[in-house]
């Protein structure tokens, strides 16, 4: 047990809950950003599969980690758009739109590595670039926060930014009020000239920017390849986080910290004597009991809403 | 005489499945006026505004606005030239607060966010300006129904509305709302507002508005200077028939008492009535009317008959041959020998994507009869569903063809053959032909009466006075849950005095409306 304390009251362990959470955190934002438009994202587990992927075969090709992010973030937003072509053009069913996505990112992504590397497991043979790590000055010589907070990857920084961000745009702009217009009603949207179709196509796509983001982060920072379904259900946990976070910035923030904080302990827990396939369930199994809670929680205040009076 | 500021011409709207909610209305709007749009639920008034408002397009004819042939494609293109609407069900964003509501889609901005101070400012000065009083930075989920129908208007004017289209106002409001509303409305007026006011309470039409246009199933009468027309002549208008339908139905001496309703009174939520003291009987071989304007119990009577009882039951009893049917569920309901043909056939009447054949036999598949164990007999249905489609005349290429393809009236031919075709004790009928054309709703009018001459019990909710009057062997009148009128012989009553009934105006002594409740 001593061990065990020792390894959590570490800075070292502190650290990785940053490094663990990055990818979560922006899928996250990415399904908050399109779950308030009222269209959830559902396929952003493939979303970043397909973008990290990407990353590691363009920058491997033009030997630059900068344009392999580029690239990256980019097919994020295509998957994302074409997800939002089927559904929103076509009006296929979100669900199914987001399996599909999810079924051709497992399979397509294994297929193309195997094309580009000849192997299907790893993409080890190509020589991929990695984003960089950022020691920032000043704050990596203050003790016991310096080694937490400095010399991450550049992307880690990114995902906290792109918090304050989102948090921004859905508050203050124009555009976060329409998202969040046609989330709660499309029709009062509708009736002042927002165009619902439009700014569900917004969503979506920044939704896939921000997943894009995530599986960069993933190939080109985390790991430093690509492995076949390497991103193991974060955007799920993704999924979780946001809708545990209430939907709102502050909330999927700290649900996705939460959900980063389970993961890095799976991983601190390998060096302990514990089976690692039981360890491995661990992220999962506190997803479910988080949900859980939160469940509980929502039907406590519904059932106070109802007994309230004077509320139709 | 000077031009009308907007002018339908002729307008004719048919719905994609067929049913024509308006048949060459003509409308005219005078500039600074009041007018108000009156007449019951499905004479064509809301689709009338909704062409006014770009929601709907007409199929016919054309809309002028100040002498000039528009296009209105969209809501959008309604709002881009001066015309705004207050919804009944209001488009508003219930967790932004009123500034925000207020400049949804025509956002101040200041550099890349949203001026919040800017749309207050805005907020306060069109609330100024039409003193039409609301806190900014209220949200409006916290707020009245009377403060967010300010909200609608205000936001209606901030995008420059010349015309405003008010869709039952008052439907929501209390009476002191409402006297404030008017305040408002007239204030409106005098600052150079133009006013279309839909309603059906003739009080406050009489109360506000200069004009009025009657519509009256999908048709609409010339415009009327509302200081020259009665209540009376205006509900006369309103509920008039115009094809007389006559059916040869013999007298019948009525049987034993099928359904017997008592003292019935039903809570909704937040403690609202919905229905206070209902009392009545059917007997075997009687149709029993319910006539009334829409939304005055008409639902959560039906629905507490069926087995969708919404709402607390408070009070009283339902009974069918004896048995409390009130808590049963929809199968034991049907046990009872109990059919129901809703008011909705899409929605609740008929299973659109499935087969007539699958329709037909979806009240009777669990009884056995045909076919046991794990699987139906193919063909006994199928020789089931042949000989209904020939019963009922359903134009049809088959017993599989899903029914969605059907027209309006041949769908409701298959509801009504299924309803019937199990030798019901009692038929619950409403709105039964709602929305089919006329060769299909006199078939359908003799199937009842058919039924009715076999014994069966039928209770017909309706709003259309027409048929009501004409199947009807008693007949009685809700008004605000309760009942106002019972009539021994339908035939006798005029249209006129039922209208009086009907809208409030008039009510029977308790002893009369007892009577409707026999042994």
């Amino acid at each position: 047990m001593d061990s065990l304390w020792s390894v959590i009251w570490s800075t070292d362990f502190a650290f990785s809950i940053l490094r663990v959470t990055t990818p979560i955190l922006f899928a996250a934002l990415g399904a908050l950003i399109s779950n308030r438009a009222g269209i959830i994202n559902i396929g952003l587990e493939g979303i970043m599969l397909v973008a990290a992927l990407t990353g590691v075969v363009t920058s491997a090709y033009t030997h630059s980690a900068w344009v392999g992010l580029l690239c990256a973030v980019l097919s994020g937003v295509m998957i994302a758009g074409i997800l939002a072509f089927f559904t929103l053009q076509f009006k296929t069913h979100i669900i199914l739109g987001g399996i599909a996505i999810n079924m051709f990112a497992s399979g397509g992504t294994v297929f193309f590595l195997y094309l580009l590397s000849g192997d299907k497991g790893a993409s080890s043979s190509l020589q991929s670039k990695v984003l960089p790590n950022v020691d920032i000055p000043l704050l990596k010589d203050v003790p016991v926060l310096g080694p937490i907070l400095s010399g991450h990857n550049v992307l880690t920084y990114a995902s906290i930014a792109a918090v304050f961000a989102v948090y921004y745009m859905m508050k203050r702009t124009p555009l976060g009020l329409r998202i969040r217009s046609v989330g709660e009603n499309p029709h009062a949207a509708q009736s002042v000239g927002v165009s619902v179709v439009r700014t569900q196509y917004t969503a979506l796509l920044l939704s896939g920017l921000l997943a894009g983001l995530g599986g960069a982060y993933m190939s080109m920072g985390y790991l430093s390849l690509f492995t076949r379904d390497m991103t193991a259900g974060r955007g799920w946990i993704a999924i979780a986080a946001e809708s545990m976070g209430r939907s709102t910035t502050v909330g999927t923030t700290l649900t996705s910290f939460l959900f980063g904080a389970a993961n890095a302990l799976a991983n601190a827990l390998t060096v302990l004597k514990i089976p690692s396939e039981l360890i491995a369930t661990f992220p999962y199994a506190a997803t479910v009991i988080g949900l859980l809670v939160y469940a509980i929680g929502e039907s406590r205040k519904r059932k106070k809403a109802a007994v309230k009076p004077n509320e139709g | 005489m000077s031009g009308a500021l907007l002018e339908m011409r002729d307008v004719t709207k048919v719905y994609p499945n067929g049913v024509m909610a308006n048949y060459k209305v003509r409308f005219s709007l005078r500039e600074g006026e009041i007018h108000a749009i009156v007449g019951e639920n499905g004479a064509g008034k809301s689709t009338l505004m909704k062409m006014m408002f770009g929601m709907e397009e007409p199929s016919e004819g054309e809309i002028l606005l100040r002498g000039e042939k528009v296009k209105l494609a969209s809501p959008q293109d309604a709002i881009d030239r001066g015309i705004g609407m207050v919804h009944q069900h209001f488009m508003l964003v219930p967790s932004f607060t009123v500034a925000e509501n207020m400049v949804l889609g025509m956002e101040p901005k200041k550099g890349l966010g949203i001026h919040f101070a800017e749309a207050v400012r805005m907020t306060e000065e069109m609330s100024r300006k039409y003193n039409l009083a609301v806190d900014p930075k209220a949200k409006v989920e916290n707020l009245t129904v009377g403060m967010k129908q300010k909200v609608e208007i205000l936001k209606a004017l901030l995008r420059g509305a010349k015309i405003l289209i008010l869709d039952e106002p008052t439907a929501v409001l209390t009476p002191q709302e409402t006297e404030e509303l008017f305040r408002e409305l007239r204030l409106l007026k005098d600052q150079g507002h133009t006013i279309v006011f839909i309603s059906h309470k003739l009080k406050e039409v009489k109360a506000i508005c200069d004009r009025i246009t009657i519509m009256r199933a999908g048709r609409s009468e010339d415009a009327f200077r509302t200081a020259d027309v009665t209540e009376q002549e205006i509900s006369r208008l309103m509920v008039g028939r115009d094809v007389v339908l006559k059916y040869d139905k013999e007298k019948r001496e009525a049987g034993e008492t099928i359904l017997a309703v008592r003292g019935f009174s039903l809570a909704g939520s937040a403690g609202s009535r919905l229905l206070s003291d209902v009392g009545f009987t059917v007997r075997a071989g009687e149709i029993v009317g319910i006539a009334g304007v829409e939304g005055n119990g008409q639902t959560p009577l039906v629905e507490a008959l069926t087995g969708s009882l919404a709402g607390t039951a408070v009070g009283g009893s339902v009974t069918v041959k004896g048995a409390d049917i009130l808590r049963a569920d929809i199968r034991a309901i049907r046990k009872h020998g109990v059919s129901y043909i809703p008011e909705d056939r899409m929605r609740q009447g008929a299973a659109g994507e499935a087969s007539i054949a699958d329709n037909l036999i979806s009240t009777q598949y669990a009884s056995g009869k045909l076919g046991g164990g794990m699987f139906m007999n193919g063909g006994k249905i199928e020789r089931l569903a042949a000989s209904l489609i020939e019963a009922f005349d359903v134009r049809c290429s088959g017993p599989k063809q899903p029914i969605g393809m059907l027209s309006g009236g041949n769908m409701q031919k298959v509801v009504v053959a299924r309803e019937c075709s199990t030798e019901p004790d009692l038929l619950i009928a409403e709105q039964p032909t709602r929305g089919v054309d006329i060769g299909a709703a006199q078939f359908i009018h003799r199937k009842l009466i058919e039924l009715r001459d076999r014994g069966c019990a039928i209770l017909l909710v309706s709003a259309d006075l027409n048929e009501i009057l004409e199947l009807s062997d008693k007949l009685l009148v809700l008004y605000e849950g309760r009942v106002t009128a019972y009539f021994e012989e339908p035939s006798a009553v005029g249209e006129e005095e039922l209208g009086l009934y009907m809208l409030g105006i008039n009510r029977q002594d308790p002893e009369q409306i007892g009577r409707a409740v026999h042994r």
